[in-house]
């Protein structure tokens, strides 16, 4: 009777699992399948699944109006340019916190996150103003600082909580066989945190590439990345959903294969501590 | 050793880089992606072999995008563009604001008085040019001429209100997915106040008296909206309010509009047979007409992507050069050699329409012009702003939007008529009265 339950349960949990990734995945699925539609298919309603006849020619256009490498070489700049930096700052910062608290380290820890919350709109004119004092429009330089800040407070957030989750006995033991601070944090707190600080790149990365208000905001071409690529194919007057899908497409293709490949790390990073 | 040979050379390498790109100038551009602009981007090169000196760089962004970061550059002199793609809209209020260079070294050949009058109107303050017309519209009633004969009906040249209703309720089949009348529904001061807009004045109403009062209440909004909420429930398709000029596009190329009042430019897009699959049976009639004497004839819609040059940009004088040739009479010859007659940009040149080879290509030559004629964009004794389907005021941005919102609830049928328009005239009240235009 048990074990009836229990494979009731479990094709329930299967087909419930396979229901919520299908909807989660169906918007990618959907933009895959439109952008080799032609136009008009892509507009007709009913809409049309997979019978039709699939054409190459968005992504001919696409590649004769623009320069998709240009764009992802940028994305790719300023993606992990922003979250190297991060992770020079970040992991100083958390390991401070995290062994080290004293009584205002949880406020800390909130006033940085409460920076999230700030709409970036608000902030736009003077930051646009500070770049065109410091000559940083348009320069991968500026956004890579720009969006290194932005994502400070949950890289700080997300490797303190990490690091708390290593009893601090293993450190003292470390400094106790006479390891310097740098020893310390490169040698034996930074293995036992891989998985951490992996999860903590790969999420930070997915952040930077996909962020698009200051990458639109801030660049107009040599530093644009694949956000104003995407950007640019959409138009106000002229059907362009299928061109618009074959650009998305190739904007995410980078990072869904990074993805794929780094899944089994972010799930374990994701999910690190969670079970004790 | 090793190292200060790599710098040397490093520095070497560099001035070599600079003393090159000095001698060039590079423009930046930015513009939206609407199939005239890309097919300027594409006929680049010709421009840039006639003048070796001057290289073209494109920054396309969609039009919401481009408009907010146009005005943050422009706004802080930020620099970043060379020209910039912008609207009727824009260039009233910029120009005034002193952030636009007037165009006043324009090629010798270019034939200033070739424009348009309205729309030359519309881009220049205190009789200078401050915006170079790129393509213009104006607004167009679109019908299916086979459903039309079907029904037993016939276009007037000049069609009212009233026909266009009667008309919409004979074509409408909906068990056939046929909808008699498409019209904007999307809210927007660019989207659906731009046609409501339009249909105000169609029955003599604007957005503000002469002394900047709020009109929302007056009697030609009161009809024109409870007509356009009419027509749309018994005879539009279904979830109108999210439709905008991009959507009421497919839907007419699917053959399930009966009529469709929009943009001229749309013209173009449904009689072309890759986009349309009506492209033989689109006729072009006049915008129709709520009140004897309506204004301007009916044509209450004005509207010219134009190139302008910010104040910021470094490059003014090449910048003057390219506009010259994007918008002289010579592009639209070698559009017409390259690419055809009917993909001219349309509407700014009155030489274009006197050119048969052109009034033969394009079947709704005649009927653009005449719209564009009509309309004039200029403040008169009742209305003290200039535009037609929108105010040309900072404020109207963001008060349009927010009465689409409430156009659009009535619409969809959360809210009244009445009950919209009550709280459009309190919004559009607020906002001018924060703006100090009424007390």
């Amino acid at each position: 009777m048990a074990r009836r339950v229990t494979k009731g349960r479990k094709i329930v949990t299967t087909v419930l699992a396979w229901f919520v990734g299908l909807v989660i995945f169906f918007p990618i699925l959907w933009t895959f399948l439109t952008s080799f539609k032609t136009e008009l298919q892509a507009i007709s309603i009913p809409p049309v699944f997979v019978a039709f006849d699939w054409t190459l020619e968005n992504y001919r256009t696409i590649q004769s109006q623009s320069n998709y490498l240009h764009f992802m070489l940028n994305s790719v700049y300023l993606s992990l340019g922003s979250t190297a930096l991060g992770l020079i700052f970040a992991i100083p910062a958390a390991w401070a916190m995290a062994f080290s608290p004293t009584k205002r380290t949880k406020d800390v820890l909130l006033w940085m996150l409460s920076t999230k919350m700030l709409p970036a709109v608000g902030v736009l004119i003077p930051i646009y103003l500070l770049f065109v004092r410091f000559g940083l429009l348009d320069s991968r330089l500026g956004l890579i600082v720009v969006l290194f800040l932005i994502n400070l407070p949950i890289i700080v957030w997300m490797l303190y909580t990490y690091f708390k989750e290593i009893p601090g006995e293993i450190l003292e033991a470390a400094r106790m066989d006479g390891a310097g601070l740098a020893k310390e944090i490169t040698q034996v707190l930074a293995p036992m945190a891989v998985p951490g600080i992996a999860s903590t790149i790969l999420l930070n990365v997915i952040l930077s590439w996909n962020e698009a208000f200051w990458t639109l905001n801030l660049t107009t071409s040599n530093a644009a990345p694949l956000t104003a690529f995407i950007a640019s194919f959409s138009s106000p007057q002229g059907n362009f959903y299928a061109k618009l899908s074959a650009a998305s497409m190739l904007a995410i293709a980078p990072i869904l294969i990074v993805g794929w490949f780094s899944q089994k790390q972010l799930v374990r990073g994701l999910t690190f501590g969670a079970v004790k | 050793m090793r190292f200060s040979m790599m710098t040397v050379s490093a520095a070497a390498l560099l001035a070599v880089a600079t003393t090159a790109a000095s001698a060039q100038t590079t423009l930046t551009i930015g513009t939206v992606n609407n199939s005239d602009m890309i097919r300027m981007q594409g006929l680049t090169p010709e421009f840039e072999k006639a003048h070796p000196d001057i290289k073209v760089n494109w920054v396309t962004l969609e039009e919401n995008i481009l408009r907010q970061r146009v005005t943050t550059d422009i706004a802080t002199g930020g620099g970043q563009f060379d020209i910039m793609t912008i609207g009727t809209y824009e260039v009233p209020i910029w120009a005034k604001q002193e952030w636009l260079k007037p165009l006043d070294g324009l090629s010798d050949d270019y034939d200033v008085d070739d424009l348009i009058p309205a729309i030359r109107s519309a881009l220049s303050n205190d009789d200078k040019l401050y915006a170079a017309p790129f393509y213009a519209e104006s607004v167009l009633t679109l019908y299916r001429k086979d459903l039309f004969e079907k029904a037993g009906l016939e276009m007037p040249e000049k069609p009212t209100w009233d026909f266009i209703a009667e008309a919409a309720e004979k074509i409408t089949d909906k068990d056939a997915g046929v909808y008699g009348i498409c019209l904007r529904g999307k809210p927007g001061w660019g989207e659906n106040m731009a046609f409501l807009g339009n249909m105000a004045r169609e029955f003599g109403a604007n957005y503000f008296d002469a002394d900047w009062k709020p009109q929302f209440e007056s009697d030609g909004w009161k009809k024109a909206v409870s007509l356009y909420v009419d027509l749309m429930t018994k005879y539009g398709p279904p979830g109108a309010a999210s439709n905008g000029f991009n959507e009421n596009l497919s839907l007419f190329g699917q053959g399930k509009c009966g009529m469709w009042m929009d943009a001229s430019v749309a013209a173009s897009f449904v009689t072309d047979p890759k986009q349309s699959q009506v492209p033989d049976q689109v006729g072009f009639a006049a915008a129709p007409c709520g009140t004897d004497n309506c204004p301007n004839d009916g044509f209450n819609w004005l509207w010219a992507w134009s190139l302008a040059i910010p104040n910021s940009s470094k490059n003014a004088e090449a910048a003057q050069t390219f506009i010259s040739w994007a918008t002289s009479k010579e592009y639209l010859d070698l559009v017409a050699e390259k690419e055809g007659w009917a993909n001219v940009p349309p509407g700014t040149r009155t030489s274009l329409y006197e050119n048969s080879k052109y009034t033969e290509a394009a079947p709704f030559a005649e009927a653009t012009l005449n719209a564009i004629k009509h309309a004039d964009p200029s403040p008169t004794d009742d209305k003290p702003y200039y535009g037609l389907q929108f105010a040309a005021i900072p404020e109207f941005q963001g008060l349009g939007t927010a009465v689409g919102q409430q156009m659009a609830a009535a619409l969809s049928g959360s809210a009244t008529v009445d009950q919209a328009l009550k709280q459009s005239q309190a919004i559009a009240t607020r906002e001018m009265t924060r703006g100090g235009y009424i007390k």
